[in-house]
């Protein structure tokens, strides 16, 4: 009779915590993580501390891998009909999203002045790949473009100011065949430059083909331009460094062991994400600059990374909560922590005039590179059915850097094949 | 129909087993077939019957053909090695030898670790300059190589990482078969004087025959279900190099989200698996002696 009596208790125990929970919206949130450092637990961080902030909620926090790990997850609940309320995706999958049924954009969620104010303040660069048919579908959150880093010992080496990074494709040429390296038997022990092809090509050459002023695909998703002059001209020069000026190593460069590469000084010159920026200052044994990407015709990066997405399928008071999220989760002084602790770029000017990211980039100066570098920013490129046109691009960008197909060649090829894979969104 | 009491037992008792069978199995199969013949849903669009409009379209993709190659030389090149390499490796740690257990674990390491990670590290290993395998390379005075960004390595390089990650693994099973041989046949042996390679091409081998076929089968299906390495290493890249015909069928799956043609591409890996497994079942089994 005593064990009936404790064994109803507890049941009733029980049943009054899951009624305590109940009162509570439960507010998945998927998140990649896409840099090096601590990101799992600056994430469940704020997580723990808006759960404080907000009773009623309950942010629970999903580390889904990679951002295409994560798209994957995300999508594929989707179409089991449970998806998650929320998720960090990459800005360029919003054309999937919106042709999957996926996500609902956040105008039908902004309702007061101080809501409108909200979704202004973000950087315009980083609102681009996220707006479509006037709508916002994603919010900026985890975004970055690519720099250029520079090894300040090997400038100083090679005769060079090490104070001043390549400006200009000329200049890039010309101090990259100067902090060249090579041993007695002309084998390579330090590379001028280094722009990795492996894994995503298509976002690095989007430097190179922005500065050469070519923008890749119109703002409706339906157009790709990679036959353009100026895109096989910027193709042309990325080959050329390394076929022709040898300051590039040859073939297909990691992505990953990039950052290593410089650490290393291997590469006197890399081009990377800001996202690396914390990853090489903790690690670097050498003093190093952060610049510009260099210009040719004009100055140019593609901006990166990912956006908060809600999900269409998540019950009305689960996108409410993922919207409060959202917002909470975009306030400057929070942007600024997570720029300060990852190397993301802070998604709003506000961010940059709070005192903690001031005196981060008082003492750290390529801290604001990225964010000066803004104004050159184009939207990373992004079309209807992305990976597979993406696809595409990325296999003549490979074809190219290895030989195996003129520059011009494999560009005309790669827009056939987009152009194949378009026609249905025309 | 009369079914006893004995019998309904022995099918409840299959029942659970079974039911996994169909949901996890068959029933995916048959989905899959049917999937193949529709086109891919999307928002809006409901699939209709196109026929064999998806494999129509596997016939004049390019890389699917690449992928298909790629897997005939990944197969052609892992099986024999890594199955050569285990049986060596079994023979060896076999012997009575010194640090005998410290060799049969180094050997079986590279199966029990996560192999993602592992990939990591070879993506090092193959780093052009100061990667390890280059490192020993310039050691003799050749030129450094760069592996896995070189069209005519990539596929050898991530060949590489699978043979060494095989070879551990299959030497387990001919370890176990070479001590459930009887100890007799050796003595034999030695009192005919009978050389080492003799006793091992005209004993051993033929008594290790079912362990063969059971190790040859699970390297042909490896050979054909190996994506992870991949994913890591090179994407598939560069150009397409490296691309294996699982990876292509989850870039077109998971990437591209079409369900149809990842459907008809599924049915080819099917197809593929299920000849292996006939050949083993009618062909070598039959000539195969089991004791």
């Amino acid at each position: 009779m005593k064990k009936l009596v404790s064994l109803a208790s507890t049941l009733a125990a029980s049943l009054c915590v899951s009624t305590a929970a109940l009162a509570q919206t439960e507010v998945s949130f998927y998140f990649p993580v896409a840099v090096g450092g601590p990101v799992t637990k600056i994430i469940d961080g704020y997580a723990a501390e808006f759960n404080k902030e907000n009773p009623d909620l309950k942010v629970v926090p999903v580390y889904a891998g990679s951002y295409q790990e994560t798209v994957v997850k995300a999508l594929t609940a989707h179409k089991a009909n449970k998806p998650p309320a929320a998720a960090i995706l990459l800005s360029t999958d919003t054309f999937t999203l919106i042709d999957e049924d996926a996500i609902v954009p956040f105008d039908n969620f902004v309702k007061t002045d101080e809501e409108r104010k909200w979704m202004k303040d973000f950087f315009p660069a980083f609102l681009l790949n996220g707006q479509i048919d006037n709508k916002t579908w994603g919010i900026p959150f985890q975004r970055s473009t690519v720099v250029m880093y520079w090894n300040k010992q090997a400038f100083k080496e090679a005769g060079l100011d090490p104070n001043t990074a390549p400006q200009n494709w000329e200049q890039l040429v010309s101090m990259g065949q100067k902090l060249t390296k090579r041993d007695a038997s002309g084998n390579v022990e330090r590379w001028g430059i280094q722009v990795p092809s492996s894994g995503f090509p298509y976002w690095l050459f989007q430097g190179f083909s922005t500065q050469n002023g070519a923008i890749l695909a119109n703002s409706e998703g339906t157009q790709v331009a990679f036959d353009d002059l100026k895109v096989i001209e910027a193709l042309q020069f990325w080959v050329d460094l390394s076929q022709k000026y040898k300051i590039h190593p040859p073939g297909v460069v990691q992505w990953g062991t990039t950052p290593a590469d410089f650490m290393q000084g291997k590469s006197a010159i890399i081009w990377t994400t800001t996202g690396n920026l914390t990853n090489i200052r903790k690690n670097a044994p050498f003093e190093f600059g952060v610049a510009m990407l260099p210009e040719n015709v004009r100055r140019g990066s593609p901006t990166g990374g990912g956006n908060f997405f809600i999900f269409k399928k998540a019950p009305e008071a689960e996108q409410q909560g993922a919207f409060r999220f959202a917002k909470w989760l975009t306030q400057p002084e929070r942007a600024a922590q997570w720029s300060i602790d990852t190397g993301y770029v802070a998604v709003s000017p506000a961010a940059y005039e709070t005192q903690a990211l001031k005196s981060y980039a008082a003492d750290f100066p390529p801290a604001v590179v990225a964010r000066d570098q803004l104004p050159f920013a184009v939207a990373e490129l992004s079309t209807h059915d992305n990976q597979r046109v993406t696809k595409a691009l990325n296999d003549g960008l490979q074809a190219a850097l290895t030989g195996a197909k003129t520059p011009q060649q494999a560009m005309k090829d790669a827009q056939a094949e987009a152009n194949r894979i378009l026609r249905a969104y025309r | 129909m009369n079914i006893n009491s004995k019998q309904l037992q022995a099918y409840l008792l299959l029942l659970p087993a079974f039911v996994f069978l169909v949901g996890f199995t068959h029933y995916p199969a048959l989905a899959t077939i049917f999937d193949s013949l529709m086109s891919t849903p999307r928002a809006g669009r409901a699939p209709v019957f196109v026929g064999l409009e998806n494999y129509q379209v596997m016939i004049e993709d390019p890389v699917f053909w690449k992928s298909v190659t790629n897997n005939l030389w990944f197969a052609l090149a892992t099986i024999p090695l890594s199955m050569g390499i285990a049986i060596f490796m079994a023979l060896w740690v076999n012997d009575k030898i010194a640090g005998r257990s410290f060799l049969r674990m180094s050997y079986f390491l590279p199966t029990v670790l996560p192999m993602i990670a592992v990939a990591n590290i070879w993506i090092f290993f193959y780093t052009p300059d100061y990667g390890l395998i280059n490192q020993a390379l310039q050691l003799f005075g050749l030129k450094s190589q760069n592996f896995l960004g070189n069209p005519d390595l990539a596929l050898a390089s991530v060949t590489v990482v699978a043979i060494w990650k095989e070879a551990g693994f299959f030497m387990i099973f001919y370890l176990a078969a070479l001590q459930t041989l009887s100890p007799s046949y050796r003595e034999a042996a030695q009192i005919e004087g009978a050389s080492k390679w003799y006793f091992f091409w005209k004993i051993q081998w033929p008594l290790l025959m079912p362990t063969t076929i059971f190790v040859l089968v699970n390297a042909l299906i490896n050979a054909f279900r190996m994506v992870d390495h991949i994913f890591v290493m090179t994407n598939g890249g560069p150009n397409n190099a490296s691309s294996l015909l699982l990876f292509y069928l989850y870039e077109v799956g998971f990437k591209f989200w079409d369900r149809g043609y990842a459907s008809a591409l599924t049915m080819v890996l099917l197809a593929i698996l299920a000849i292996v497994g006939l050949l083993q079942f009618f062909l070598l089994d039959k000539r195969t002696h089991y004791r």
